[in-house]
């Protein structure tokens, strides 16, 4: 790791308006205090359980290990409170702005699935909440704008750019920078500048480290392969990061490949990209020859940002983690399978690290121990697959 | 490398109007380059469109758009200002965010810049103190780093700016982005003060200064004042009349000028 404060190796940094640099400094010296505080661990370890359902099981696949040939085990982050492992970034996060006296959360969505989370917590904690939300993302997911404001927060509709999940963040900086004395930005992946991706990395490992014991008690020994999704990158890094050190398991992040690397309709950004600066770190990014930023796209609306956190960056370029992708219709094809063979409906992000795991395990040894991420629940995107399951589905 | 930027302050209030790149045409960003120094401007700020522009309200960002959409790209609007540099008598400040520079590469970008008569740069997601290297590239070439900083920087920040500080320090006049119509904040006598305790080069006042009335106010506590998103937006309403908009955007330049020159000068 680089000695620069806030980078991993070449990558992350805080590339933002000055006005945001006294609200980090203060963000990071809070964090490590909370950090070391035995009372703040206790309160986010006790809502993580009584709230969200934590631990989430480790679940034993026992008909898409006998398809596959191969033990296959998910972890099951989509039996959290609200439906994805989204929920222990923002709890811990929003716990944070508390504690720093903060009265007004902030935060982007895309897909709505942090903002819903978001909104619970601040629901929750008595807190004020505002989301920001592409406007044409707002239509494609209007039932979990629903939820938002039926759990009490205001959904801002953003009109600007593209109107996705890269124009939301860049929305909810705006706001940061405007009401940066009482308000918290909570952002929902491991992106942005220093010290998020470290803070919703801390967050986000309880997935791996709940993993780690699990399979410890189920097969008495750590797994071959950890497979999980990358969008911004939050899931992967919480699942991996545990086993960094742990040489011997193999870790394979999957990015959307849309519908082909060939097309440029897909959102590779670790695959694809190259190294760039957005929303406050360096890290890769889907671009074009002249340094504007491309809208990326996938069938899954939780994959389809153009940046990644750059602690993947660095994970890439040094060899650590395989990066790979998978197309809208192979993760359609592990939606579907995942849904008849073991009666779990996952989340189409999730379905991509689902079908990774098909198209490896004939290449792994016959006694080869894998996990899946699964990072979420599927009902989300019943209207995303329903013309697809219309024309008959996929063969399984 | 004379200092074009520190001696546009000398003889009177600084005027830094602010135009996008590329917004009707490059074309027209000459003209009205042109159109600024014969109504006033001592400094003319041209931004770089980006898709991403985080510190832009609105108006800029709509610019920026229209920009893009037009096919500008960093490489055009180098190009256009070396063409016509005969045509431009005002110092140029060059606004633009750091993903297109870093694509075009520092080294490349900062000769390039030297060589389109471009007298400073200005970086707003650069914190001067994040990547020194591209501060130097600048150094390098004698063209001067803007660096900015807002109400709530620290003392001992600014004091480590003071030694990377060139040209002129862009003092952000509140806590929002640019084209805020609540204006600049309160308390900006103490703000402006603690930022001179410790930088000796001149301070300008940007964000929110739209009008007469606020020009002079700004012009009274900083020694330069920066006027973009009104401007823009005069440049917006009249994109198919390039003679009108001339027009306009000479009567509100030249209005800003006496809102300025009434000022006391310090």
């Amino acid at each position: 790791m680089s000695d620069r404060r806030g980078y991993f190796g070449d990558f992350g940094g805080r590339y933002v308006p000055e006005t945001l640099i006294p609200a980090l400094d203060e963000l990071e010296k809070m964090y490590q205090e909370v950090r070391r505080d035995s009372s703040f661990n206790e309160e986010l370890k006790r809502l993580l359980k009584t709230y969200c359902g934590r631990p989430t099981p480790l679940y034993f696949a026992e008909r898409l290990s006998e398809r596959l040939d191969r033990r296959v085990y998910l972890k099951r982050e989509d039996l959290n409170h609200t439906g994805a492992h989204k929920i222990n970034n923002a709890l811990g996060q929003v716990l944070l702005a508390k504690r720093m006296g903060k009265k007004r959360i902030i935060a982007e969505t895309g897909a709505g699935q942090h903002g819903v989370a978001v909104a619970t917590a601040s629901a929750r904690e008595g807190l004020e909440c505002h989301v920001y939300m592409g406007a044409e993302d707002m239509e494609r997911q209007a039932l979990n704008v629903e939820k938002m404001r039926l759990l009490g927060a205001e959904v801002v509709p953003v009109t600007s750019g593209s109107q996705t999940l890269k124009d939301a963040t860049n929305e909810a900086i705006r706001d940061w920078v405007t009401n940066v004395k009482d308000t918290y930005y909570v952002i929902g992946s491991v992106v942005g500048p220093h010290p998020y991706p470290t803070i919703v990395r801390d967050f986000q490992r309880v997935i791996g480290e709940e993993t780690k014991s699990q399979i410890l008690e189920a097969e008495g020994r750590l797994p071959d392969v950890l497979i999980a999704c990358v969008g911004g990158g939050s899931n992967s890094i919480g699942f991996f990061h545990p086993f960094l050190e742990d040489e011997h398991v193999g870790m394979v992040g999957v990015e959307a490949a849309g519908q082909g690397l060939s097309t440029g309709r897909h959102a590779c950004t670790l695959t694809a990209g190259k190294v760039g600066v957005l929303h406050g770190s360096r890290s890769y990014l889907l671009q074009d020859p002249y340094g504007q930023v491309q809208v990326a796209y996938s069938i899954s609306a939780g994959l389809d940002y153009p940046g990644v956190g750059p602690e993947h960056s660095y994970l890439k370029d040094s060899g650590r983690v395989e990066y790979t992708s998978v197309t809208d219709h192979e993760a359609l094809e592990a939606f579907e399978l995942l849904s008849k063979l073991e009666g779990i409906i996952p989340a189409l992000e999730s379905s991509h690290a689902l079908a990774e795991a098909i198209k490896r395990a004939p290449l792994l040894g016959e006694d080869a121990l894998v996990v899946v991420c699964l990072s979420g629940r599927g009902d989300k995107d019943m209207s995303s697959v329903r013309p697809y399951l219309l024309k008959g589905g996929v063969s399984i | 490398m004379m200092k074009r930027l520190q001696e546009a302050f000398a003889k009177r209030k600084a005027l830094i109007p602010y135009i996008t790149a590329g917004d009707p045409s490059l074309e027209e960003t000459v003209r009205l380059i042109e159109v600024l120094q014969e109504s006033g401007a001592d400094i003319v700020e041209v931004g770089v469109p980006f898709s991403d522009p985080q510190a832009d309200g609105p108006i800029i960002q709509m610019a920026s758009k229209r920009a893009l959409e037009r096919g500008v790209t960093l490489e055009g609007v180098l190009k256009t200002l070396r063409e016509n540099a005969s045509r431009v008598k005002v110092p140029l400040v060059l606004m633009g965010y750091y993903n297109p520079i870093l694509q075009y590469g520092l080294q490349r970008f900062a000769s390039e810049a030297k060589d389109a008569g471009v007298a400073g740069v200005i970086v707003p997601d650069l914190p001067f103190d994040e990547d020194p290297s591209f501060y130097r590239a600048l150094e390098d070439e004698g063209v001067d780093g803007i660096l900015m900083v807002a109400p709530n920087t620290q003392e001992e920040r600014i004091s480590r700016m003071a030694t990377f500080a060139r040209g002129f320090v862009y003092c952000v006049s509140l806590f929002g982005i640019t084209g805020d119509k609540r204006g600049p904040a309160k308390n900006l006598d103490e703000y402006i003060g603690r930022v001179r305790r410790h930088i000796n080069i001149p301070l300008a006042l940007g964000f929110g200064i739209d009008d007469q009335k606020k020009a002079k106010d700004a012009a009274a506590l900083a020694d330069g004042v920066v006027v973009g998103s009104a401007l823009v937006r005069l440049i917006e309403e009249s994109q198919k009349d390039v003679h009108a908009l001339e027009e306009k955007v000479r009567a509100f330049t030249s209005s800003l000028r006496k809102a300025l020159d009434s000022a006391a000068f310090e």
